[in-house]
């Protein structure tokens, strides 16, 4: 009797385990179902390798647009990684205790903000001083890398910290008696020990900065076309599937699954070489 | 013995829910007939204000109110997934010539700059020029020396392929940025002193300075008159002719008391020349 019950428990936990996995595969089959049909039609080379996107005039090329989504998202990791990895060692390795215990729950709570909410402040506030001081429409390449990037510091941040806290004292112990300063322990020792953790936590960061969709789509401008300065607007691809999928039919609508499958594929190149990147760390 | 009961527990759960959903399926079916109608949203809170009024008249029926774009609008008429289609076209698509075409509203698209920018008045062909990037330079059409800024909606907005089919296709401007509702069109030129964008006339407000056309302001009078250019149409599609309940929401909705709401809320009426096409 006990034993059925229990075997009854572990099925429906292990189902519900499996059910993530089988979501996975849907998604991924869908994607693919729906947009590489078109990717073969149209010609692969030509969609990639276009920057023309005019779906009125049958024109898709997202060249533009897959270059937006790198650009975007290495200024969000330039303005996130230092500005995240930096907090997390101050709080970690040198802020007096009661500091750390106010600051944690802040930035836990930072994570929590919606994304329209980030949008909003860069459009009132980032965009005009951008437009103001720097020139250009204030709405670019720089006003999305520096809103994605305080997106991502939440997340950069508390999984640096805890990569941190499991560094043992003894490591720190170990440097401060063989004469580092504090300093140099962080930097020689701690960091070192930490960095696989400290990896991850960028690359959680990065997953999160080029998925974004609705921040970007506020603060980008959603201009088609390579930018030559940050101060170009762009629209990732991400932009482009959310803003055009309300009105598209025919080959539109396979066009922007098309570029939901080329966003696939470069968030899993981009988890692929971080995975690596990792693995060679933590060795 | 425990785990038998968890087990048991979560059984008369799952049928607790189900139990739940089936009735709430019985109640909504036992309220009468539902009519949908989808499309176009900028026209979505006007047919909601509508709906409801309706509603009130008429507890029998039940009016269900959607979004999603007037491409939406013309192909869920078609599936019939919708009894009433929304679009807001200046020109229907071929596919839409088997529908009862049907206009209940009339939708000026006002050209507009921030309020700062000294130049008040375009010809239709210098708009043309300055949303396909020809004219880059506020100079060239009497402002100032700054650059002009485009902003234009989404590929596929009712407004926008009413816009370019108006002006006489244009590819728009490939340095213009993109906004993809009247709402974000409107705020960016109202914080962008070079901005120059479009946006439905039942949406304006005084953030932004609306200019005229060929010397033409885009006012109630001229769109009614039929002097300014920028007018569309908005369509209520229908699958055959109109009947039953379906029939009564058109009919109230061209009623005067509809046409008042419309009116009141910042669009134009039908006007009486084409009410049935």
């Amino acid at each position: 009797m006990k034993w059925s019950g229990e075997h009854a428990v572990a099925a429906v936990l292990r189902v519900i385990a499996f059910s993530s996995l089988a979501s996975l595969l849907l998604i991924t089959i869908f994607i693919f179902k729906e947009g590489v049909p078109f990717l073969f039609s149209h010609g692969a080379a030509h969609f990639l390798l276009s920057s023309r996107w005019d779906p009125m005039a049958g024109e898709f090329g997202v060249l533009a647009m897959i270059v937006a989504s790198l650009v975007v998202t290495f200024g969000a990791m330039v303005v996130g990684a230092p500005l995240g990895i930096a907090g997390a060692v101050f709080l970690n390795e040198f802020a007096p205790r009661w500091v750390a215990r106010v600051l944690k729950p802040a930035i836990e709570l930072l994570a929590g903000i919606p994304s329209v909410v980030f949008g909003f402040i860069g459009v009132m506030v980032l965009a005009p001083l951008i437009r103001n001081h720097l020139g250009g429409p204030g709405l670019s390449v720089l006003c999305a890398s520096v809103i994605l990037g305080v997106m991502i510091l939440p997340t950069v941040m508390s999984i640096s910290i805890d990569a941190l806290a499991s560094v043992p004292n003894s490591f720190r112990e170990g440097a401060l008696a063989l004469g580092a300063t504090r300093w140099q322990s962080v930097h020689m020792v701690v960091l070192k020990a930490a960095r696989s953790g400290i990896v991850a936590a960028v690359v959680l960061g990065l997953g999160r900065a080029v998925g974004e969709t609705m921040a970007v789509i506020m603060v980008a401008g959603n201009t088609v076309r390579i930018p030559i300065s940050i101060l170009d607007p762009v629209r990732t691809l991400t932009a482009n599937i959310a803003i055009e999928m309300g009105h598209a039919t025919g080959a539109h609508r396979d066009a922007l699954f098309a570029t939901g499958v080329v966003l696939f594929l470069i968030i899993m190149a981009l988890n692929g070489i971080a995975l690596g990147a990792m693995k060679r760390g933590a060795r | 013995m425990k785990g038998t009961m968890i087990f048991v527990r979560i059984a008369a759960l799952v049928l607790l829910a189900v139990g739940a959903l089936l009735s709430v399926g019985a109640c909504a079916r036992r309220r009468g007939e539902v009519i949908t109608v989808a499309g176009s949203t900028a026209f979505q809170p006007f047919a909601e204000k509508l709906a409801e009024q309706f509603m009130r008249k008429r507890p029998d029926l039940r009016i269900s109110v959607q979004g999603g774009g007037s491409a939406l609008g013309i192909q869920t008429a078609l599936s019939g997934a919708a009894q009433i289609g929304m679009a807001d076209l200046v020109e229907l698509p071929p596919e839409a010539a088997s529908l009862t075409a049907i206009v209940v509203a009339r939708d000026g698209i006002a050209v507009i700059v921030n309020p700062a920018n000294t130049v008040s008045n375009l010809s239709s062909e210098q708009v043309r020029a300055v949303f396909s990037g020809e004219i880059a330079n506020w100079r060239q059409v009497g402002g100032d020396d700054r650059p002009i800024r485009v902003v234009s909606r989404e590929a596929g907005s009712g407004t926008r392929t009413s816009f370019e089919q108006i002006l006489g296709n244009f590819t728009l401007a490939p340095a213009a940025i993109v906004q993809d509702s009247n709402g974000t069109v409107r705020e960016t030129v109202a914080n962008d002193r070079d901005a120059i964008g479009y946006l439905s006339h039942g949406l304006m407000t005084d953030r932004v300075k609306a200019i005229s056309v060929d010397g033409i302001a885009c006012d109630d009078e001229a769109v009614i008159a039929g002097r300014y250019r920028l007018v569309r149409p908005v369509f209520f599609l229908v699958k055959g002719a109109p009947e039953g309940g379906v029939r009564d929401f058109i009919d109230y909705v061209l009623s005067d008391e509809g046409q008042k709401t419309i009116k009141d809320n910042g669009l134009l009426p039908a006007g009486t020349e084409a009410r049935m096409e």
